[in-house]
Parts: structure tokens; C-alpha cells; sequence
């Protein structure tokens, strides 16, 4: 007798393996997980939108030949010294002690030979850092680790965290596996124990504070540090709004790819908004206000092209900030390193635990021997050539567009592949000159 | 500005706030123990903040926000009250009010003595980090939050859920705690107590004994992270 035919086992959906595997781990251990970087789900972006590049109507610039000025003025509003950067693209603000003081000395010998700026951390300012940035932001943190108004007066500009796009709401942990007596230190904290930081500032509320808080910062410093506002990918009309109110000379705002050191899983990714619908709200608040270019706009979150770039400027920003690709191109993730990437059960590109201070590439760790692996100048070098690239290509895609400037890109340069994309960019979808929530259809 | 018995005086009817910070801070760097005294202050924000360097300021009324932020070393008197996060962030000086402060006196302060003749209000010492405070009066709640080095010292009573999440900062209180905050108990007064406690009251030219207070630190449940303890997170 034929054996009845049976259906092939089905996976759920819902119950993916991937998702019972959380489980299975949740049950086991009692915690959440917690990682480093930002969302990793599927979220639109600037893959979805293409640039048009030049037609009948547009006169493109020669590749070669024609100049493609690249350079950007951030905190003209009110601080004395603005900072001139060559490029629109920044280093974001990453702590010593979620990186090692290698990785930070790299940061800041690359963005310095790229003519850019890089930005400290939760933990302070370093001499690695100080040293080898021409251009130093320093962050202003609720947890206020190493503050001090001796580094306010030697930083370049100063960046008040608010919020950051892998955790809106939220602060942060720096594990005490992490803590080494540098780090303790710095931080006034006992040497292995967990790191709290803040989700809100010690000594003031909301926007009406913040301003006064920012009087105070323009008193210590003689009112020559351009002062950043960073907020997390949340409600960025209002957001970027309250910011100018406050009296920022420039918005940082940080959409949910945007990464972080260590938080849980599920406030990365479930908490914020995307970058790409972050822009067109942020730039509308600038526009309304009349700020627009007066106020300078840096985007971040999952910037890792020359394209990604561009489409970023395109649609309102002056400049971008990166940190994730930042550190990509410093070596993190790299294969080269899969057979101990393996042994920590995981692969090249998933390595996300970086708050346990196991990286085998050496750059989010405190382990000497691990930090060994890293050479500042090597890497720092890369991150310089990655940064060149980059340029390159926005110069590349605005020369095509029929701009003489990075910032002459616009919206009209772009459409977008998907109603969703086409929504949030406010772009029309490609083939026709409609975005979902456009008036007259 | 004028200068009477090696005073000078800076006139906030006379002058702007950018102007009289400039003065101090030049005073301040120049470190030659000069002596200020700000008349018409009308509650002004950010008042002698970031003053680096031994210069004596005698405020003659109330302030705004952060007087004295960021304070290196120099001397710094309300002769009134103070508004929110008075000498914020301090680094070394003394800091004196002689009337009340308002929330988040001394917050992330790392260094030298906050000395308030009256009352301070909520989150008063909120993540210190090395500085001292000695409040006169009594102190509101959530007050030394997350507070990580230094001492509070409060001769009154202290509010709600003091010390919460304490770190290694001790707090001593003469009166009474209405509630203590997740991971604050109550220890032992060691001799070594004792005698911080005694300096700091003298330095403060407070009329009271060491022995009249209780010590409160942290328990350091919540130094590393165990689910078993989730309910107090």
C-alpha cells in the first residue's frame, strides 16, 4: 500500500527559528539581551531612493574637471568659532571605554587627514583623542562622566546628548567587565562594577532648562564653542523645533540604525524611528522657524556610502555623522578574525556584544592584549581612505546632478522605489510624480 | 565698576551678565586673590560660572540658575538664595548660600565644599562625584541620586527616597529620612566617620556634633546586574 503523501514540515512565521531561539535564551538566562549597534530589521532607506542625475533639463558638471566644493561651516548661528570642516561627514560621538583608547586615537588621526571632525563619549574626554583630533566635539552626557570645564575650554565644539536613535528614552550600561582602573577612573566609579548612565540630565528638565543650561555652557567657554544638540530619532519636527528654541547652533539627529555600545535588543529595535523618516520632519521644523541652513542639520544612523551620503544632503542635511562604518573601517567584524568569532558563537558581520569586551578585532575592548591588535596609525589610515571615498562619491553623484556644491543637492534630484520610501523622504515614487500624502490626487 | 576697600564692585543695573562673568574669570585666572562683590543681581542665571583660579565673590541677593557652575577653586557667597544647580559641576572652591537652594544644588559636583545655611530642594547632590555638601537646613526628595563619590552632610531632615541607586558617596543626616531609595541602608558611624564628619561641620561652621547623625551608603546590590534583585531596578 502507497504510503499517504505528507506536507513538508512548516516553519511559522510568527514562531520563526530566529524567534524561538530568543526564547529558548530569555527562559535559560532570566535577562534580556543586550548588544551593541543599532536595528538590525529591514527598515526603509536610503537604498530605496535613486538620484535622477542630469537630463534635458539638467546640465551636469564634468567628473573630473569641474569643481564640487565639499566643504561645510557647523555653529554660525552664535558661537564665535564655528568649525570648517573639508567634508560633510563627521565621526559620531563613541565613549573610551565602550572603545579602547587605540580605536579612539584612530578615530581622530583619520578624521583629522580627512579635514573632519570626530566627537568623544560617555567617559570623557582621552589625550589619545584630544591629541590626534584637530577637530574634537565634546559630549555633554546626563551621566556627566570626566566633565570638566578645563576639556569644555580645549573642545572644538561641545555636543549636549539628548536622546540617540538606537535608544530614545533610554541610557545606557557600560558592563563591569569593561571597567578597567582607567575607565574607573575617569569616571569616578569603582573599578568592575556596571555603569549606569542617565537616560535624563541631572540639572535640567526640558527645552525652557536647556536654554539656560546652554547660557551657562556659552559663560564657561566665552561663547566661542558652536554647542550641538543631539537628539534620538523620535518625534523630530518637535524635536529639532525645541533644539533651536533652546538655542543650539546645530541638531544631531540620529535615526534608529543609529549604533550604541550596549542597550537591549528590544529597545534598539523597537523604540525610534528610522533615519530616512527622520529628515523631511527635521528640515521642515528648520524651514518653518527660518533656520534652515542657519541652524546646520547632521544627519546619522546607517550612513555607510557616498550615496548615502548625498541622498542625506539631498534631502535637507548639512552634514552626516557616522560611527558604525566608522568602525568597520577601523577593522570591526572583520573576517579575517571568523575562527574567534566563531568561538564567541558568532560570524563576521554579527559580532554585536560588544559590551563584553571580547572583540577580537580590539577595538571595543579594555583587554590589553586584545588592544595590542589594533594599530592606531594603520587603522586610522583606512578610516582616512573610507572617508576619501565616500566624498568621492557624493562628489561623484552631485557632479552628475548638475551641483558645483554637495549641499545644492535637493529633493527634486531623487525618487524613490518604494510608496513607503516615497512616503518618508516625501520624494515621488519613480515613474511618476506622486508621494503617498502629496495633496491633489 | 567701582572699588571700595579692596572690593570691586560689579553693578548688574550696570552691567551685562557677559561682562561681569569676563571680569571674574579674568580676576580668577589672573589668581590674585582679588575680591568682587556683585550688587543687583535680580536672580540672574549663570553667574561666576566656570571662575578658575582663587578670586573671592560675594553675591548681594538672590540667583538664578547655576551660580558658580563649573567652580575651580575660587570663593563664592549668596547673600541670599540660589536657583537650580548652584555650583553644578564644581570642581574645587567653597560655594557658600546663605539662604535656601533649589533642586540639584551641587549636581556632578567632583570637588570642594557646598556649604547652604538654609534649606536645599529635591535631587540636592544629585550624581556627585567627589564634592562635599553640607545643607543647614533639610533637603528634599531623590536627593544624592545616583551619587557616586564625596559627602552630604544634612543637619535636618532629608526627603523621599534618599540615595537611590547610591553609589559610594556617604551621607550622613542629624533628623530624620522619610524614605531611603533603592539600595540605600543605613551603616555603621565608623571613628573614621567621625572625624570627616567633624572636619566637614567645622569647615561648614555648623553648630552640631558628629555623634547626632546616621550614616547612609550603599548596600551594592545593584553594582552588577542580577535578575534577582529585578524589583529593585
Amino acid at each position: 500500500m502507497d504510503k499517504t503523501p505528507q506536507t513538508e514540515p512548516r516553519q511559522s512565521w510568527t514562531f520563526s527559528n530566529s524567534i524561538n531561539s530568543e526564547i529558548r535564551r530569555a527562559a535559560a538566562s532570566g535577562i534580556y539581551d543586550i548588544r551593541g549597534g543599532g536595528a538590525k530589521r529591514r527598515v526603509p532607506h536610503f537604498d530605496d531612493l535613486l538620484f535622477l542625475g542630469a537630463s534635458m533639463s539638467r546640465y551636469p558638471l564634468e567628473g573630473y574637471r569641474e569643481k564640487c566644493d565639499t566643504s561645510v561651516t557647523l555653529g554660525t548661528r552664535f558661537a564665535k568659532k564655528p568649525i570648517e570642516l573639508k567634508i560633510p561627514i563627521t565621526i559620531a560621538g563613541m565613549s573610551f571605554g565602550a572603545l579602547s583608547g587605540h580605536a579612539k586615537e584612530a578615530l581622530g588621526r583619520g578624521a583629522t587627514m580627512a579635514g573632519t571632525s570626530t566627537t568623544t563619549g560617555d567617559g570623557g574626554m582621552t589625550e589619545e583623542e584630544r591629541g590626534h583630533s584637530e577637530k574634537l566635539v565634546y559630549q555633554y552626557l546626563p551621566s556627566r562622566y570626566g566633565m570638566n570645564p578645563d576639556d569644555l575650554r580645549r573642545a572644538d565644539a561641545i555636543e549636549i546628548v539628548v536622546g540617540q536613535g538606537a535608544k530614545p528614552g533610554g541610557g545606557g550600561m557600560l558592563l563591569g567587565q569593561k571597567i578597567t582602573e582607567r575607565v574607573a577612573g575617569m569616571r569616578d566609579l569603582p573599578v568592575g562594577i556596571d555603569q549606569r548612565s542617565a537616560c535624563r540630565h541631572p540639572d535640567w528638565t526640558g527645552p525652557d532648562d536647556l536654554e539656560i543650561k546652554i547660557l551657562e555652557i556659552r559663560e564657561i567657554t566665552n561663547w566661542e564653542k558652536p554647542i550641538y544638540i543631539k537628539v534620538g530619532g523620535a518625534r523630530p519636527y518637535y524635536d529639532v523645533a525645541l533644539a533651536c528654541k533652546a538655542g543650539a547652533d546645530v541638531v544631531v539627529l540620529d535615526g534608529m540604525q543609529g549604533g550604541t555600545a550596549a542597550t537591549q535588543d528590544v529597545f534598539i529595535e523597537h523604540v525610534g524611528q528610522p533615519t530616512l523618516a527622520c529628515i523631511r520632519p527635521a528640515v521642515q521644523a528648520l524651514q518653518d522657524l527660518g533656520l534652515h541652513r542657519e541652524v546646520q542639520l547632521v544627519v546619522s544612523g546607517g550612513i555607510r556610502t557616498g550615496a548615502d551620503v548625498a541622498k542625506a544632503l539631498a534631502l535637507g542635511a548639512d552634514a552626516v555623522a557616522i560611527g558604525t562604518a566608522a568602525l568597520v573601517a577601523l577593522g570591526d567584524n572583520d573576517p579575517k578574525w571568523e575562527a574567534e568569532y566563531n568561538k564567541l558563537g558568532t560570524t563576521a558581520g554579527a559580532y554585536d556584544d560588544w559590551h563584553e569586551g571580547r572583540d577580537p578585532a580590539g577595538i571595543t575592548t579594555q583587554d590589553p592584549e586584545l588592544m595590542k591588535r589594533l594599530d592606531p596609525e594603520a587603522a586610522g589610515r583606512k578610516l582616512r581612505n573610507y572617508l576619501n571615498v565616500m566624498t568621492l562619491e557624493c562628489q561623484t553623484i552631485a557632479r552628475a546632478c548638475g551641483h558645483n556644491h554637495v549641499h545644492n543637492l535637493e529633493p527634486e534630484d531623487l525618487c524613490a522605489l518604494t510608496m513607503e520610501a516615497a512616503a518618508m523622504a516625501q520624494v515621488p515614487l519613480a515613474g511618476t510624480n506622486w508621494y503617498p500624502g502629496k495633496s491633489g490626487f | 565698576m567701582t572699588t571700595t576697600l579692596d572690593k570691586t564692585v560689579l553693578d548688574m543695573t550696570e552691567m551685562e551678565l557677559r561682562e561681569v562673568n569676563t571680569t571674574l574669570q579674568a580676576a580668577a585666572k589672573a589668581k590674585a586673590n582679588e575680591a568682587f562683590v556683585i550688587t543687583n543681581p535680580r536672580g540672574s542665571h549663570a553667574m561666576a560660572v566656570g571662575l578658575d583660579g582663587p578670586i573671592n565673590v560675594t553675591i548681594k541677593g538672590s540667583t538664578g540658575y547655576y551660580c558658580a557652575g563649573m567652580n575651580k577653586e575660587a570663593t563664592v557667597t549668596v547673600e541670599g538664595s540660589a536657583g537650580p544647580g548652584v555650583a553644578e559641576n564644581m570642581m574645587s572652591g567653597t560655594v557658600t548660600i546663605e539662604g535656601d537652594a533649589s533642586q540639584y544644588a551641587g549636581a556632578t559636583g567632583h570637588g570642594g565644599l557646598l556649604n547652604i545655611k538654609g534649606n536645599a530642594s529635591s535631587r540636592c547632590g544629585i550624581s556627585m562625584k567627589g564634592i562635599d555638601i553640607v545643607v543647614h537646613g533639610n533637603i528634599g526628595h531623590m536627593s544624592a541620586f545616583m551619587a557616586q563619590k564625596g559627602n552630604l552632610v544634612v543637619l535636618g531632615n532629608a526627603g523621599d527616597a534618599l540615595g537611590d541607586s547610591l553609589y559610594e558617596a556617604r551621607l550622613f543626616v542629624r533628623g530624620t529620612v522619610k524614605s531611603l531609595g533603592a539600595d540605600c541602608i543605613e551603616k555603621e558611624m565608623r571613628p573614621e566617620h567621625i572625624e570627616i564628619l567633624k572636619e566637614l561641620l567645622e569647615k561648614a561652621g555648623a553648630d552640631a556634633r558628629p555623634e547626632e547623625f546616621k550614616r547612609y551608603g550603599s548596600a551594592r546590590k545593584l553594582y552588577n546586574f542580577n535578575i534577582d534583585h529585578a524589583d529593585e531596578y
